[in-house]
């Protein structure tokens, strides 16, 4: 049986890991490939890179970082930020990436997502929604679309902005919560269910986990097949394998390979 | 010992690469590993593997806009008899059709058709997405030392389209995602997993070191 997934996400300026990762026994806790390594063995069921790199010529540093991890982690891997043209995914592909996701530059112009889809295959394309609720408490819940990490409207509807970029090509959706990104309150729940309940494939529910049973809400009430965190394992305050066992404990099928 | 990954131009190759350079490490094996589009190196290696990622008619036409590929696979792999690994599309390039927008033509090595998945529960997603447990219906000396079944080691998938083999005996292994998938598909030297071995941690890494050591017979 399928089983849900775990995706630590590693945020990446000019080839280190900023957010800080706080791993025992880490060589250098800012190296991506190590942190990535680190996950690797504790059980993780993908990993994410977002490339936050400030300029355009450090681009080049995520290539780096990604063929490196290729070479040590045999496990699936996502990598965003900055996806901007097909050659961009080409060369994340030919760097060992095997997913890319794509934000802002499918916000901007929707049919990007259909040329990344027809050129690499649905399966390889996330698109990231970055949405934040509108609607006040008293109104029915309405959730729109923002980019540059929140701070720019775009009056586009979040779940309408779902639909169509599953039914231009996208093999699956990071939904990202911008109310609750960093919040450590948990999932919007609402929205996840909503776009979970509505869309053919796979849901990742992101933003605002900052305990465990988090996780197991996010699948157990918000439908989404994967969940993916960043600072409650960086931190170390979980490890991955605490976080999956908890999410058995709950009911929830996991994969438990790493600890065989 | 040289193992030719085929590339036409689709799936990431680099992953594949670095997994059978691991796989043949970890068995103390001295593997040249090349990522090639050239018949000869083909027709040279002593294993042939065939990647692939996205639909199935784009793979066939990158796969015979290759010069004398597909005559170079047919020498190796089906008159010479090296062993052969099919990964995804690349297995299921083996059918005798993919039934993706359309019927496109596959190689015919193993007689049956590509077809969408349907799984009976509703709220399965489309792609089958993530960690599957494998049971094996065919005995297969790749599997040797590999625990499979429900509580088995996990491999991982990404498809929304499997094959159905004519001959339920060439299916060597399924997975059930509301409905029983085809896993992995063989005959003679020829074998084919529709999950990625080289994304599947311990269990692909263990399934390439076998094929590696495989003698077909």
């Amino acid at each position: 049986m399928l089983k849900a997934r775990v995706i630590p996400c590693l945020d990446v300026k000019d080839g280190r890991v900023v957010k800080g990762v706080n791993f025992v026994d880490l060589k250098d806790a800012g190296d991506p490939v190590e942190c990535a390594k680190a996950y690797d063995a504790a059980g993780a069921d993908e990993l994410c890179f977002l490339d936050i790199t400030a300029s355009h010529e450090n681009r080049d540093t995520i290539f780096d970082v990604v063929r490196r991890t290729a070479e040590e982690c045999f496990m699936p891997v996502t990598v965003g930020g900055g996806v901007r043209t097909t050659d961009n995914i080409r060369d994340l592909l030919k760097a060992g990436a095997d997913k890319v996701s794509i934000n802002t530059a499918a916000v901007t112009r929707r049919e990007f997502i259909r040329e990344a889809a027809e050129k690499f295959g649905s399966q390889c394309i996330v698109a990231s929604v970055d949405a934040k609720r509108v609607s006040s408490e008293d109104e029915a819940p309405k959730w729109e679309i923002f980019t540059h990490g929140g701070r720019t409207p775009t009056g586009i509807d979040a779940i309408e902005y779902a639909q169509e970029v599953v039914d231009l090509g996208a093999g699956e959706i990071l939904l990202t919560s911008m109310d609750r990104d960093g919040t450590k309150i948990g999932f919007d729940i609402d929205l996840t269910r909503k776009i979970a309940d509505m869309i053919s494939v796979p849901v990742i529910a992101s933003g605002g986990v900052g305990t465990l049973d988090h996780l197991v809400e996010g699948v157990r009430d918000g439908h989404a097949t994967a969940v993916l965190a960043a600072s409650i394992f960086h931190f170390g305050e979980f490890s991955i394998g605490e976080a999956k066992q908890h999410m058995v404990d709950a009911g929830i099928p996991m994969r438990m390979d790493a600890t065989r | 010992m040289s193992i030719a990954i085929i590339d036409y131009g689709s799936g990431n190759l680099c992953s594949a690469a670095k997994a059978f350079e691991r796989a043949a490490d970890m068995i103390g094996l001295n593997a040249d590993v090349k990522v090639t589009s050239d018949p000869d190196d083909v027709i040279k290696a002593h294993h042939v593997v065939l990647p692939g990622v996205g639909a199935f008619a784009d793979c066939r036409s990158g796969l015979a806009a290759v010069d004398g590929m597909t005559e170079a696979l047919s020498e190796t792999v089906l008159k010479q008899g090296k062993p052969f690994f099919g990964i995804c599309v690349g297995m299921q390039l083996l059918a005798s059709h993919g039934l993706e927008h359309g019927s496109t033509d596959g190689l015919d090595w193993i007689s049956g058709d590509v077809v969408a998945m349907e799984p009976q529960d509703s709220s399965l997603k489309i792609p089958h997405m993530g960690w599957n447990t494998i049971t094996q219906t065919n005995e297969h000396p790749v599997w040797e030392g590999i625990p499979t079944g429900a509580d088995g080691l996990h491999a991982y998938f990404v498809h929304s389209f499997h094959f159905l083999p004519q001959d339920p005996s060439q299916i060597l292994a399924t997975c059930d995602y509301g409905q029983t998938v085809t896993a992995m598909v063989g005959r003679d030297n020829i074998i084919g997993t529709q999950f990625h071995p080289e994304k599947s941690q311990k269990l692909g890494l263990a399934l390439i070191s076998n094929f590696l050591k495989w003698i077909p017979s």
